[in-house]
């Protein structure tokens, strides 16, 4: 059994109350934090630990939040990135559905290192259950005297609120996030200037993933540097897994960070394996963004060597036979999955979630929905596969925001890997409507996939 | 911090004050090395960024950090440094990037320039002309929006429009209440009143100006003429709006005034917003004293009528990379 | 482009009012547009969708221009512009549901309900159509109905059947 740091108690009836949630130890690292440590102590556990943001870039937590402006006289803000609309993530749902107080109690430790007497709790608009959980959580919190003003009687004073969104996958990128929670069209800023410079209300803010939150609980309890000796490498720590698709147990796994993929996909203590006996054909291994990757390189590195799931293992290849940790959505397609369907799929999901700001996103995504329907419904030509690939790099790298990068990814990598499939929707219009090409050699052995891999990299 | 940065665009070097956009540096040495800016607006804060076309390569990001940047940018957002060097049309990336921005703004457009009134003076069109590809490869149904009357002076063409903000801007920025604004999400995103208002106040006509393309037009703009057909003329009167000075481009045909509009600078944007009174009123040539006739740069449509030839400016004659350059247009200066 | 006769007027409760201010004392002074998303979730829930009238009367009680409301409605996908039925089904059509058959789970909501997406049924009780992932991939097919965005997980053509009766009787 690998080591839980966040859901350790998960199946403790009551976890969701202040009373259990305390029994179990619960807001220990609040009393340590304020009673004993400074804010910059606080920094610098986290700094220690190693962890890195859980949201999607990886980004190290601890330097994030030295980055910090401290102008004399201005407010900052922590703002907690509940967002979660990223297909294939659905972790942070899972946490603040069953241990709320977890993520106030990183919310109260996080806040005081960053010297921000208010912070927001920004969760998507559909959770709506969830935000009912989080207010009474904090309803809880305050009246323990947690919250509010002079908490713990250490003069430290902190508001928590939960704000929702209206519907928007690009209000997870953090300055539309900040746009939105100012009551705007969730419009991506244009960088410079950073949050942590001109943030919410124009003024020094940090913005967080839920997971990276609640993480700094366990690091304040045990220290950062008891934290970094879990994982492997620079990636240390825990993860929260969503793994979904054709699974025989998907659901939201703590796993420590460098455990082999393969023993994610198949032990019981994990996935359990394909559903319904099929056998394994793909994976998009951290979220709808990151390039699906067939069996084989899900598995295997290109030299043989098995793949872990940790930062550096997940893109060992680059783009060419790698892919990423993304926000750890973990999904799995089996044999009887079409790629050209999902690929297609995926491509309206960012057409639908452009914010239309810029045009090569705005425009291009519209351009590989279209013409991946067509092939999808058997009105497809050859030449839309190339024309495809030449859509995606003209959208990646010149937009405003990382959603136009995350539209070109997957269309790109698909291709990269399974034009094969997308050539038989074209050369078999009719049957490919009706029936799939199934397996292939996307889970033939590595050594074979080398040579082709090295040709068409795209 | 009131030391001149230097930054070397194209291999020419320009000192400019420390904030300075490195679009803005461009245009302080002129030519065929100012990146294309389709949304930014100098007049208007917060604009520039969203349209893409005036991406640059920065290859060595300052004299401190001199690493390139690792995607190219907005150069109409991005500050430049001192010692930055940066590389537009000397980049074939950058040409070829541009070529796909345009190849976006160009899908879904209904390329009506035969009937469309900004023909001429639509830096769209400039611009496909620059960058365009031959042929589109888009092979879908364009998306198509009602013409509609936003008030009864301004027309509203939404299937033209690139979103550019330029015009939400000005309503925020010029106007003292703004009622028009950018409704939906991503390519249904549209510019709107939402409900049946007419945009309507002393300096709404301004958006007609900033509109870099044929989506805002002016309805009184009389007998709807082709603009090369049209003679510019710089005039001004006393206007008595405390905001406006009443300087205006007049544009005739024959002896009546068609329109008028504010005056522009050789990047296209106006020199100062007008007036609704000097703009939609006074179309009689009575009501102005005229100047001379206006300016209009060489590249324009408009100009293949009349008059200026291309004068070179100075920094050009001594440099070669700009010589380079600016061939086409020195080549011209010459046959004259 | 409305038309400005088809705006019914409303009035808001007190208790909606009280609702509105205990949200925006959330935020430093001036910065009430803030509150602008979860008052229109607050008058979504009241009248069952998002009207031109509403929409200016929470435009006066923030002191912002209607036309910065209506753009925030329209850039997010949870406000109904238009009226729905009672019940709105909300069913995710994205890629890790469809691996599970979510597009079999919406085919057949459209055969039972008898409507097609976004339509309203005779009896005005329901409405129907896919959203975009709700980050509950792992319980696939899921479903969620507004207001309250009560959820559905795991479904099946039976479960659905249920819920569905189950609503109507209610
Ligand atoms: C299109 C897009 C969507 C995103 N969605 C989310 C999200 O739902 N939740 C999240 O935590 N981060 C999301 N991110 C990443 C955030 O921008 C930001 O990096 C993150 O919240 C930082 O927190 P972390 O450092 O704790 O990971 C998204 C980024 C992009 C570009
Ligand atoms: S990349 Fe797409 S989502 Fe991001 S700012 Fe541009 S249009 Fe909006
Ligand atoms: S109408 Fe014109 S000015 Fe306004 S956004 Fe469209 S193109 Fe820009
Ligand atoms: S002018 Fe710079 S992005 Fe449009
Ligand atoms: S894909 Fe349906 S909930 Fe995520």
């Amino acid at each position: 059994m690998g080591r839980k740091l966040l859901l350790e108690h998960i199946n403790v009836p009551g976890i969701n109350t202040l009373e259990v949630y305390r029994q179990k130890g619960g807001y220990r690292a609040v009393e340590k934090a304020l009673k004993t440590l400074t804010p910059d102590e606080v920094v610098e556990e986290v700094k220690k630990s190693g962890l890195r943001g859980r949201g999607g870039a990886g980004f190290p937590t601890g330097m994030k939040w030295s980055f910090l402006a401290k102008p004399e006289g201005v407010a900052r803000y922590l703002v907690c990135n509940a967002d979660e609309s990223e297909p294939g993530t659905f972790k942070d749902r899972y946490l603040m559905t069953y241990i709320p107080h977890a993520l106030i109690e990183g919310m109260i430790v996080s806040s005081f290192a960053l010297g921000a007497n208010t912070s927001y709790i920004y969760v998507r608009g559909e959770m709506m259950p969830q935000i009912r959980i989080l207010e009474k959580a904090i309803a809880e919190a305050k009246a323990a005297g947690f919250l509010g003003k002079n908490i713990l009687g250490t003069g430290y004073d902190l508001e928590l609120y939960v704000q929702p969104g209206g519907g928007a996958y690009i209000c997870g990128e953090e300055t539309a996030l900040l746009e939105s929670l100012e009551g705007k069209r969730g419009n991506p800023r244009i960088k410079p200037p950073f949050p942590a410079i001109a943030g919410l209300y124009g003024c020094p803010t940090v913005v967080n993933n839920v997971e990276s939150i609640a993480a700094v609980v366990p690091i304040i309890n045990d220290g950062g540097d008891e934290y970094a000796k879990v994982g492997i490498g620079r990636s240390t720590g825990t993860k929260l897994i969503s793994a979904s698709g054709n699974l025989v147990k998907p659901g939201v796994y703590e796993i420590e960070l460098g455990l082999p993929v393969e023993e994610f996909i198949y032990s019981d203590e994990y996935c359990g394996g394909i559903a319904n006996g099929k056998r394994l054909k793909a994976t998009v291994a951290g979220g709808s963004s990151v390039p699906i990757l067939p069996a084989n390189l899900t598995l295997k590195y290109a030299n043989g060597e098995p793949r872990l799931m940790s930062y550096e293992s997940l893109s060992e290849g680059g783009f060419a036979t790698g892919t990423m940790m993304g926000s750890g959505g973990f999904i799995a397609f089996d044999e009887d999955q079409c790629i050209v369907r999902n690929t297609w799929n995926f491509a309206r999901f960012y057409h639908h979630e452009s914010c239309g700001q810029c045009s090569p996103c705005r425009e291009g995504t519209g351009w590989l929905e279209k013409v991946l329907h067509r092939l999808e419904y058997g009105h497809g030509k050859m030449s839309d596969i190339d024309l495809l690939v030449d859509v995606s790099k003209k959208i990646e790298g010149n937009t405003i925001c990382p959603l136009g990068d995350a539209a070109a990814w997957p269309v790109a990598s698909a291709i990269r890997h399974f034009r094969d499939e997308f050539e038989w929707h074209v050369k078999e219009p009719v049957k490919s409507l009706s029936s799939n090409y199934g397996l292939a050699n996307y889970a033939v052995p590595i050594e074979r996939k080398v040579e082709e891999v090295k040709q068409d990299n795209l | 911090m009131s030391d001149l940065m230097k930054v070397t665009i194209d291999g020419i070097t320009v000192e400019v004050a420390p904030g300075t956009s490195i679009l803005n540096a461009a245009r302080q040495i002129g030519g065929d090395i100012v990146p294309p800016a389709m949304c930014y607006y100098s007049k208007l804060e917060g604009s520039g960024g969203k349209c893409r076309t005036c991406i640059v390569k920065v290859t060595k990001g300052s004299e401190k950090d001199p690493r390139p940047m690792p995607k190219l940018v907005a150069s109409c957002r991005t500050t430049v440094m001192d010692g930055m060097e940066v590389q537009n049309i000397t980049s074939p990336e950058v040409l070829e990037a541009r070529n796909g921005v345009v190849e976006m703004l160009l899908i879904n457009h209904p390329l009506d320039c035969p009937i469309c009134d900004q023909a001429g003076e639509c830096d769209l069109q400039n611009l496909g002309y620059e960058n365009g590809l031959q042929r589109t490869r888009y092979e879908f149904e364009r998306r198509t929006f009602e013409r509609i009357d936003i008030g009864d002076k301004i027309q509203l063409h939404m299937n033209r429009c690139i979103l550019c903000y330029r015009c939400v801007f000005t309503a925020d920025q010029i106007t003292n209440k703004r009622v028009h604004g950018i409704l939906n999400r991503g390519d249904h995103s549209e510019i709107s009143t939402y409900i049946q208002t007419a945009v309507d106040n002393d300096f709404s006509g301004n958006v007609i100006d900033v509109c870099p393309v044929g989506a805002l037009t002016d309805r009184t703009f009389r007998f709807k003429n082709r603009v090369w057909f049209t003679k510019p003329v710089d005039a001004h009167r006393d206007c008595n709006h405390e905001k406006c000075n009443g300087k205006v481009t007049l544009w005739y045909k024959g002896a009546d005034v068609l329109r008028v509009t504010a005056r522009k600078d050789q990047f296209g944007e106006v020199e100062e917003f007008i007036c609704n009174e000097c703009r939609f009123e006074k179309k009689a040539t009575a009501d102005w004293t005229i100047e001379h006739p206006t300016h209009i740069p060489d590249t324009s449509v408009i100009s293949s009528n009349h008059y200026e030839t291309f004068k070179p400016l100075p920094v050009i004659k001594e440099n070669l990379a700009l010589q380079e350059a600016n061939k086409v247009e020195l080549e011209k200066t010459s046959k004259f | 482009m409305l038309k400005v006769e088809e705006q019914q007027p409303v009035e808001f409760s007190s208790t909606l009012i009280e609702k509105f201010d205990e949200i925006v004392k959330r935020y430093p002074a001036g910065k009430q547009k803030s509150a602008l998303l979860p008052l229109l979730h607050l008058v979504q829930a009241e009248f069952g969708w998002t009207s031109v009238a509403a929409m200016d009367k929470v435009a006066e009680y923030l002191n912002i221009e209607p036309i910065e409301v209506y753009e925030v409605a329209s850039f997010y996908s949870m406000y109904f512009l238009q009226p729905k039925g009672k019940y709105v089904l909300e069913v995710c059509r994205t890629g890790p549901c469809c691996l599970v058959g979510a597009e079999k789970i919406m085919d057949h909501i459209e055969s039972k309900l008898g409507v097609k997406e976004g339509e309203v049924t005779a009896d005005g009780l329901f409405s129907w159509r896919g959203v975009e992932c709700l980050a509950a991939c792992g319980f696939a097919p899921v479903l969620q109905i507004g207001p309250e965005y009560t959820f559905y997980e795991n479904l099946t053509e039976q479960s659905v059947d249920t819920l569905i009766d189950n609503l109507r009787n209610k």
